[in-house]
């Protein structure tokens, strides 16, 4: 982990920058990313009101209003980053937060599950035990809120995303694609192949923590009857 | 206290200076197009910049004050018999008219006091999208009622200096209007400008480009000629920032506005300087604009500059409000 280091730092405009540590997805590098916002975060720099983990690399966007906003930002952040790296990240094998999220992955909900099989050369069953054995990682949220790209998905399962996207895919609905495997959080347009359908709520501006998972969070599925779908969606 | 909707406008939504801290979980600051004719039009009622107003987008709305009311209008002009960039003291059953943008696309209207919406995750703001903030979570709509805090209108009112008329004559300066079109926007290279091609980061600082119809508070879309696309790999996705100009693979160049993604897998071209976001954000579709480049430090010279004409502006108005 000591080894991990910066690439560079890219300004996005004069108001944020982008620490980047890797152009192509690694997921030792985003683990360490992950790792690093929450040490940047708990530093509370006030002139920071937003660090952003990516999949290569971690975004922090400024205050520039604020009294103790630098007057070489970039230089600052990326020195915020190097101390962080210096102080030390919470061990890889820390099993920070663990989400299980029910899934039905019955017809009436798994538009894509078919074609899928087909690439595959998979049975749906099989695409299925396969998705749902899997644990995986959030390795960086966008899109929409709540939305998760998360990694560790099983490499027999990576097809390509849709030739074209759906206008609309229902809120909830679990897909996949390369590989990678996200939850739709609203009814949204998205080229994902959808493999089935959570009931859970995974954004809402009410609670107190509105989005249900959070960059880093470890994620298992686990497969539901289309009656337990019923039942939860009612009463989650 | 209130206020009645009587025609919606063509896009009427309750805004403030946005929620910050949740980008990490995909939602994006959201908030005010234009965050300084805001800042202006709270300061001419007294209050306080962050607090939240009405956004009005080319056409606006007709409201009806169901009690003396102290409002300001500020940001783009439109038609209407009310004055613009000054604190008026409206009489209970006033219909505020507000007709079409004749210069600049968005203005607030804010009133003493403030909108009584509850905040959501620590701002007014109404984000679209996800249905939430603001007044229930979407545009104003006909027969709406909306509901304020006590401004102390004439109170406040009366702490200004005014003609014998009993009315304001001074104003606040425009900062964010343009003078003419195209308007200039700096920009700093984006993290992929390297990767287009010669013709296409020629293209993109020579058009004069226009605001497409299709353009919303989430971005605007610049038709012009399309871009190449850039060599190399395909990118991966990361981190993307209001006025990021994103170019996906029809060429269309994206200027991500207020209600932006807040990740994105296209190539970015250019970040605007943060200083000229609420001046794009003035133009209407068909607005025209170009593009030049600045450095990062130009870009920061640029926003202080910004941040000291409206701190002097703020000043101004503070003043008037201490002067009797």
């Amino acid at each position: 982990m000591a080894k991990t280091r910066p690439l560079g730092v890219i300004p996005l405009g004069d108001s944020a920058a982008y620490v980047e540590f890797s152009t192509t997805l690694d997921l030792e590098v985003n683990s360490v990313v992950q790792r690093l916002a929450l040490v940047i975060l708990k530093r509370k720099v006030p002139w920071i009101r937003d660090v952003v983990p990516a999949l290569g690399g971690v975004a922090l966007h400024f205050d520039p209003d604020n009294a103790e906003f630098p007057a070489q930002p970039l230089e600052a952040a990326l020195e915020i980053v190097n101390d962080s790296l210096k102080q030390g990240l919470a061990a890889k094998d820390d099993p920070g937060r663990e989400v299980e999220l029910p899934v039905c992955y019955e017809p009436q909900f798994a538009l894509d599950l078919a074609e899928v099989a087909k690439k595959a050369d998979l049975s749906p069953e099989e695409v299925i035990r396969r998705h749902a054995a899997g644990e995986y990682r959030v390795l960086m949220m966008g899109f929409a809120p709540g939305h998760a790209y998360m990694g560790g998905l099983d490499a027999k399962l990576a097809v390509p995303r849709r030739a074209s996207p759906r206008a609309i895919v229902p809120a909830g609905s679990v897909a996949i694609a390369n590989e990678q495997t996200v939850v739709y959080p609203y009814a949204i347009s998205g080229g994902w192949n959808v493999i089935g359908r959570t009931p859970m709520v995974l954004f809402d501006a009410s609670r107190p923590r509105p989005s249900l998972l959070w960059p880093g969070d470890r994620v298992r599925f686990r497969a539901i009857t289309r009656e337990e779908f019923l039942a939860l969606q009612k009463n989650p | 206290m209130s206020i009645r909707v009587l025609r919606p406008g063509l896009l009427t939504t309750v805004q403030d200076q946005g929620r910050h801290g949740f980008q990490r979980v995909g939602l994006c600051p959201g908030g005010a197009m234009d965050p300084v004719a805001l800042a202006l039009a709270n300061a001419l009622v007294g209050n306080p910049p962050h607090e939240a107003a009405l956004e009005i987008t080319v056409i606006g709305p007709e409201l009806l004050f169901e009690q003396d009311t102290l409002v300001a209008v500020c940001g783009a002009e439109f038609q209407g018999s009310f004055p613009h960039n000054r604190p008026v003291l409206a009489p209970a059953g006033t219909r505020f008219n507000v007709g079409r943008a004749t210069r600049g696309a968005r203005a607030y209207i804010a009133v003493a006091g403030g909108f009584a919406v509850d905040p959501v995750l620590g701002s007014r703001s109404t984000y679209l999208p996800g249905h939430f903030g603001g007044f229930e979570g979407r545009a104003l709509k006909h027969g709406d009622v909306l509901p304020l805090r006590d401004g102390a209108a004439h109170q406040r009112f009366n702490s200004l200096k005014k003609t014998r008329d009993g009315t304001v004559k001074w104003s606040a300066p425009p900062l964010t209007l343009p003078d003419r079109e195209p308007i200039l926007v700096h920009v700093i290279e984006g993290q992929h400008f390297a990767s287009f091609d010669s013709n296409s980061q020629r293209a993109f600082f020579d058009t004069v480009w226009r605001v497409a119809p299709d353009s919303n508070r989430m971005g605007f879309r610049l038709s012009g000629p399309p871009l190449g696309r850039p060599q190399g790999d395909e990118i991966l996705s990361g981190p993307t920032c209001l006025g990021s100009v994103q170019v996906p693979p029809s060429g269309v160049p994206i200027a991500l506005m207020a209600d932006h993604q807040t990740t994105g897998g296209y190539p970015r071209i250019a970040e605007i300087a943060s200083a000229d976001v609420a001046r794009l954000a003035q133009l209407a579709p068909g607005g025209k604009v170009h593009f030049a480049r600045c450095s990062l430090e130009i870009a920061g010279e640029l926003r202080r500059d910004a941040r000291a004409r409206l701190e002097s502006a703020l000043r101004g108005i503070a003043w008037e409000y201490q002067r009797k």
